[in-house]
């Protein structure tokens, strides 16, 4: 290839092969960031939570007043839901996977350790609460009915049997064999492992407060005004059952607020809601990467067409003194191959440095070198297919151009 | 001479459409981009109380010992038994303890359902520090927390929902069984960032609608429907709460000048080195007393995804103006000979200088017109990115279509500057002798 003729040529061209390659560089250090930002978000937000997301209704419930206890109505409000047609189960608990809040606590294998212990989430629920999540057990057995306690508000709850998810029984008994084994979540209250499920995960979507998908399950009603009630219904049944339910809850009771925003929802807009930054950030960046290589390419193109229509004399030359079409076409793709080159180089440089900033400034990922493979190969393709048009344009002057006007 | 440039610029845009369009394209998207994340960028950061923002002070003490903090960074909220032993101290013109509790309010008539409303347990003085806007009546006084009176203050849209927006200072109000005197009614005052409460909100929130007194909500055992922080079980019950250390209390001093603001710091280390001295504290004094920018900006009210995303913006505006320059280039170069033989015919170089920016500035107008409906789309989209109560602070007002359009302009001008040097340096002569 003759490349030496072509870097004479641009050296005469200066303005416009660093333009180029300038646009080229920093369009190859935005849309790799922007494209690793979409991957890790679309990552985190096909995360699974383990539980069977489908058919599945969450009620945040307030009572109003101040009774003795809230036991009893919770437990009417229980068997309500339960009896509702195209209801399968329904339990009360404090938290659930996505709720973006809840309880943790730390776990213990030594009653009288000062340390803090394995931090993970906690969940109420009952007999009822597996099988309306639809999380599966792996190892030993579900709650029994006669096992669920009420705790009072000041109390620190701490039930004899819980059930914890696989993580944290391997985190907690490395060794394997949790079931069976005792562990302290509260001070003097020793608590066995009697079930593991496979995966169920924190409240929290950011490891802030869990980390990992540490979940005990506690046998436990819990005494306070606030409630979170979840119901599975048959398949086909969601929403008849999800309309039916304000009504149903309020006849039973009228001194109870089921909020606006966070009151009834089906699971999907849970997830919805919970992700809804990462989306979000997830839809901006793709939408940036698409308009920015769009500009990008429609930049080349321009300013080609601009180089073709300016040396159409040189080309009539080139060809009346026997260059093939091929040859022009394969002049300027390589001219914007050599141009990309020194672009994307240049790019590399700058996106791992943008990816560095943007770590120590919001604590983001490290770019992958992966991205940075893909975005060269992808921008050194743009340059090739924006410069195609001009570069078969140029393929066809006609010799005769030569003869003209000079 | 202006207008005939204007001419001559828009003639030459004509020539070439698809150039044209290109350009103004660019300069569009750039600066919609840049102006749609600013616009979210300028609602997050913004300062929410600017007549007081350097005068009003949010306290901090580590009461957990240096190795369970990050960074050496005191908790950002305080125990009851700090916030109450600096309260009752009053060092300060004014001072108030604040947290966030969960009221539903029961109406009157029995056929209306109850209703759940944002509150706050505060004092006295939380309303004339925040300059909190009045429409009927006052905030409770310092001696109605004295006495734990059964007061409450209400927002405009509960008094509305309650009393048809009609005059209700003097009358009772059931809230959770208990019967409160409103004492006054504000306007649905909800500073954003929300400085007072970041926390607890993020600094983005709806605001409350129910503020009633600390003593009075701590009397009825009101519990915190915020973050609480423990790093030992206080024990059960609500009196073992308040004795222990967890963390749930915001302290927010108003202390009008610097010297006083210095005093009031010196105060609350002395506070925490008499703790040190008692045996509470094994460790030496470590506390942070922040007016209102320092703490938003401690506490990174603004969010990640706004910063990034202004950043990626930007960067993109700085694509889209290489860009421009690129085809401004291409375009101005072409025309040569053009330039040629008006600078034979006797044009100066300014007289160049004045056609190719008039040129660009116009491709600058349509490209700021441009922007200025896609920022307005972007804006209507911005819910789409952001989180509700984020989104919805970003608005299309006077100000931001004045600098949507300034920036538009200016970008083309910056993008049209070496094109144009590169024009005006054109030879006359070679052009008219290969023509």
């Amino acid at each position: 290839m003759q490349i030496k003729p072509i870097l004479s040529a641009l050296r005469r061209h200066k303005a416009g092969t660093i333009l180029i390659a300038l646009q080229i560089a920093l369009t190859l250090a935005i849309v790799c960031n922007a494209l690793f930002i979409v991957h890790e978000r679309v990552d985190k937000v096909n995360r699974t939570t383990g539980l069977d997301e489908t058919n599945l209704i969450a009620i945040g419930n307030d009572y109003v007043g101040a009774p003795e206890t809230f036991a009893p109505l919770m437990k009417t409000d229980l068997q309500t839901l339960r009896s509702l047609p195209g209801v399968v189960d329904a339990y009360v608990t404090n938290a659930y996977p996505l709720r973006q809040g809840g309880w943790s606590t730390g776990v213990q294998t030594d009653p009288d350790s000062k340390k803090e212990g394995i931090s993970t989430a906690l969940y109420f629920g009952d007999d009822h609460a597996l099988k309306t999540l639809g999380v599966r057990l792996i190892a030993g057995r579900n709650f029994n009915a006669g096992e669920t306690q009420t705790v009072k508000r000041e109390q620190q709850p701490g039930s004899p049997q819980i059930i914890v998810t696989k993580a944290l029984a391997d985190k907690v008994f490395p060794d394997g064999n949790a079931l069976g084994k005792v562990v302290y979540l509260a001070k003097g209250k020793p608590s066995t492992i009697i079930g593991i499920v496979e995966k169920l995960t924190s409240p929290w979507i950011e490891n802030n407060y869990v980390d990992g998908d540490y979940v005990v399950i506690m046998p436990v009603i819990f005494d306070s005004s606030f409630q979170n009630f979840l119901v599975r219904t048959q398949p086909g049944q969601e929403d008849a059952v999800f309309k039916a339910i304000p009504q149903a809850l309020y006849a039973v009771n009228r001194m109870r607020v089921l909020p606006e925003k966070l009151g009834v929802r089906r699971f999907e807009d849970v997830r919805a809601r919970a992700y809804e930054a990462d989306r979000g950030m997830a839809i901006l960046m793709s939408v940036v990467c698409g308009v920015l290589l769009a500009i990008t390419a429609a930049g080349i193109v321009g300013l080609s067409s601009f180089w073709v229509g300016q040396r159409r004399k040189q080309i009539g030359v080139r060809r009346a003194l026997g260059a093939r079409r091929s040859d022009i076409l394969s002049y300027f793709m390589t001219e914007n191959f050599l141009i990309a080159l020194v672009g994307v180089v240049v790019g590399v440089v700058l996106a791992v440095g943008l990816s560095q900033w943007m770590f120590t400034h919001f604590e983001m990922k490290r770019l992958s070198l992966t991205y940075v493979g893909i975005g060269v190969v992808a921008l050194l393709a743009l340059g090739q297919a924006a410069v195609f048009a001009p570069a078969l344009r140029a393929s066809r002057v006609s010799p005769v151009e030569a003869t003209r006007s000079v | 001479m202006f207008s005939y440039y204007l001419q001559l610029g828009l003639r030459s845009l004509r020539r070439n459409p698809v150039l044209t369009a290109l350009m103004v394209m660019a300069i569009g998207f750039g600066v919609a981009a840049s102006m749609t994340t600013y616009s979210v960028f300028r609602a997050t950061s913004q300062d929410p109380i600017p007549q007081k923002s350097s005068q009003l002070y949010n306290t901090q003490l580590d009461n957990r010992g240096p190795d369970k903090l990050e960074k050496g960074e005191p908790p950002p909220a305080l125990s009851y038994k700090d916030a109450t032993a600096l309260l009752r101290a009053h060092k300060a013109k004014r001072q108030a303890v604040t947290y966030p509790i969960g009221v539903s309010v029961i109406p009157d008539n029995p056929s209306r359902l109850p209703v759940r409303e944002g509150a706050y347990a505060t004092g006295a003085d939380f309303f004339p520090m925040f300059d909190v806007p009045f429409i009927q009546g006052t905030g409770w006084t310092l001696e109605d927390d004295e006495k734990h009176a059964s007061v409450v203050v209400i927002a405009k849209s509960l008094n509305d929902k309650l009393f048809d927006g009609g005059q209700s200072v003097g009358k009772q109000m059931n809230i959770d069984g208990h019967l409160y005197r409103i004492t006054g009614v504000i306007q649905d005052w909800a500073p954003q960032p929300l400085f007072f409460d970041v926390p607890n909100t993020g600094g983005f929130d709806d605001g409350a609608q129910v503020y009633v007194p600390f003593t009075r909500a701590v009397d009825l055992k009101l519990p915190n429907a915020g973050n609480n922080s423990c790093t030992e079980e206080p024990g059960e019950g609500w009196d073992n709460y308040l004795r222990s250390e967890c963390i749930w209390l915001s302290l927010w001093s108003e202390l009008p000048t610097k010297a006083e603001a210095e005093t009031y710091r010196q105060y609350i280390e002395g506070y925490a080195a008499d703790q040190q001295r008692a045996g509470r504290f094994s460790w030496a004094p470590n506390i942070k007393v922040r007016d209102v920018p320092t703490w938003l900006d401690v506490q990174h009210v603004v969010p990640k995804e706004s910063q990034v995303s202004l950043i990626v913006s930007l960067g993109f505006l700085v694509i889209c103006l290489v860009n421009t320059v690129g085809l401004l280039l291409a375009k101005f170069m072409r025309r040569a000979p053009e330039i040629g033989v008006r600078r034979a015919l006797g044009a100066s170089r300014k007289d160049i200088y004045a056609q190719f920016l008039i040129e660009a500035g116009t491709i600058g107008v349509a490209g700021g017109v441009l922007g200025l409906i896609l920022t307005g789309v972007g804006i209507l989209g911005v819910g789409l990115v952001f989180p509700e109560p984020v989104a919805r602070l970003a608005k299309l007002d006077p100000v931001l279509i004045l600098i949507t359009l300034v920036v538009a302009i200016v970008a083309s001008l910056i993008a049209a500057f070496y094109p144009t040097w590169r024009a005006a340096q054109v030879q006359p002569a070679w052009q008219l002798k290969s023509n």
